[in-house]
């Protein structure tokens, strides 16, 4: 393995969590990589308008990480997205990150930020019709169903107020939820409940998907009899939370129930030198101010935990 | 607007000189929405390693655009982007909605050729 492969700390995941640890740790002179396997900004980069980040009036997401990804590497910081990690090994003094292609990296250090993903359903049909009639973002493809049939799975926040707002291009909105009741904030359903055009399925899954060229239904089963039916409609536009970007994580650190990464106050997780921040810790709020504190408390707490390290290194040679 | 750090497509004419003048071309027609910016990002990154493929955005809702819309190719297609990649000036394969790095490599390995490292 190339000496250039070796950093103080490899921080896994660019959004802003990853890019403010980036930020921190560069210009505490540390030696930084990012990874990221995807693109370079995480969710941030897919919200339209960010109106309540402190010091900036309004701002594009794709514009405030393209400047926290320019911050980072002015300090000297080396960022790789679009990436594959096959595997890592945490557990040791030094760190080691292997890449698909091959590529070894080792750190003393690592700071997880893989960030979360929108959940999808999983069911027979899904992946067939993505882009042919099933969507997970009603301002993107919204358009596409000026005078049809839909229906809207799921029942917190952004279901809801999706439906609303795709009730200015379709003509019947109909959501579907698995539960007898809304996880939504009450404005947000009394909206949905007072839009003639939207109706509801309470209580039942979506189970399928079918059609031919283009998507022309979906199977529903009643959560209380296990029955099934299937429904005509022109589109599915799916909100059903998000889930952390995890997985290649299991039996690495320590995870909770939703796969969410457990840390303390400096954002440690149970493997000495593995720190955590951003969306896919284990939280109450989601917000890109709460990650990049996150990522700022991991980086001091990582750089602090590096010196050490270093200090321990060369008391032999000193003594 | 789109303001990717990809070559933009204005007009038709412009759609029509790239895929007569570059043997493999691909272009993502979207807006700077969720499913839109990680194909952007994606093509971004291939640029290097691709250099036999030549990657361009196109405005979705740009009239000139309706170039692509109306591609027989597309019809049945209901999320943005639409990806078309082009070889010697015909369409040999369409995407619709976001793709993983994964999908992109596997269509440009199939369809142009695999990237030379050096």
């Amino acid at each position: 393995m190339s000496a250039g492969n070796h950093y103080d700390a490899i921080v896994i995941g660019a959004g802003p969590a990853g890019l403010t640890a980036g930020i921190y740790l560069s210009r505490a002179r540390m030696r930084t990589l990012i990874l990221d396997e995807g693109i370079v900004g995480g969710q941030m980069v897919l919200t339209h308008e960010i109106a309540n980040y402190p010091g900036v009036e309004s701002i594009s997401g794709y514009q405030l990480s393209g400047i926290m990804k320019k911050q980072a590497r002015n300090f000297g910081c080396d960022i790789k997205a679009n990436i594959s990690i096959k595997d890592l090994e945490l557990t040791g003094t030094l760190k080691h990150i292997i890449l698909s292609d091959g590529t070894e990296y080792t750190a003393g250090a690592v700071i997880l930020s893989p960030g979360g993903r929108p959940r999808t359903l999983g069911v027979k049909g899904e992946d067939e019709f993505k882009g042919r009639g099933i969507s997970y973002c009603a301002t993107c493809d919204g358009d596409f169903f000026t005078g049809r049939e839909i229906i809207v799975v799921g029942g917190g926040n952004s279901a809801l107020e999706e439906a609303v707002s795709l009730t200015k291009y379709a003509s019947k909105v109909t959501v579907i939820h698995q539960f007898d009741h809304f996880q939504a904030f009450e404005h947000a359903i009394g909206e949905a409940r007072r839009n003639p055009k939207i109706s509801f399925v309470m209580e039942s899954a979506v189970t399928g998907f079918y059609g031919g060229e283009k998507l022309e239904g979906v199977e529903i089963t009643d959560l209380r009899t296990g029955g099934t039916r299937n429904l005509r409609t022109d589109g599915a536009f799916i909100f059903i939370g998000y889930v952390p970007n995890t997985e290649f994580l299991r039996g690495k650190v320590g995870l909770n129930q939703s796969g969410e990464i457990i840390v303390d106050a400096v954002m440690s997780t149970n493997i000495e030198g593995v720190y955590a921040a951003g969306d896919s810790n284990a939280k109450r709020y989601r917000q890109v101010t709460i990650a990049t504190g996150d990522g700022t408390i991991a980086a001091l707490a990582a750089t602090a935990y590096i010196n050490e390290l270093k200090i321990k290194h060369r008391q032999p040679a000193e003594t | 607007m789109l303001y990717t750090n990809l070559k933009h497509l204005e007009t038709a004419a412009d759609l029509k000189r790239a895929i007569s003048e570059n043997e493999n071309v691909m272009v993502i027609c979207g807006r700077m929405g969720p499913m839109c910016i990680p194909v952007y990002g994606i093509a971004e990154d291939l640029e290097d390693e691709y250099r036999h493929v030549k990657f361009y955005d196109m405005e979705f809702d740009n009239p000139e655009a309706h170039i692509i819309r109306s591609l027989p190719e597309v019809r049945g297609f209901m999320g943005i982007p639409f990806t078309i990649y082009y070889k010697e000036g015909r369409v040999v394969r369409a995407t619709s909605s976001i793709q993983t790095m994964e999908q992109v490599r596997a269509i440009l390995d199939k369809e142009f050729s695999p990237a030379v490292t050096a």
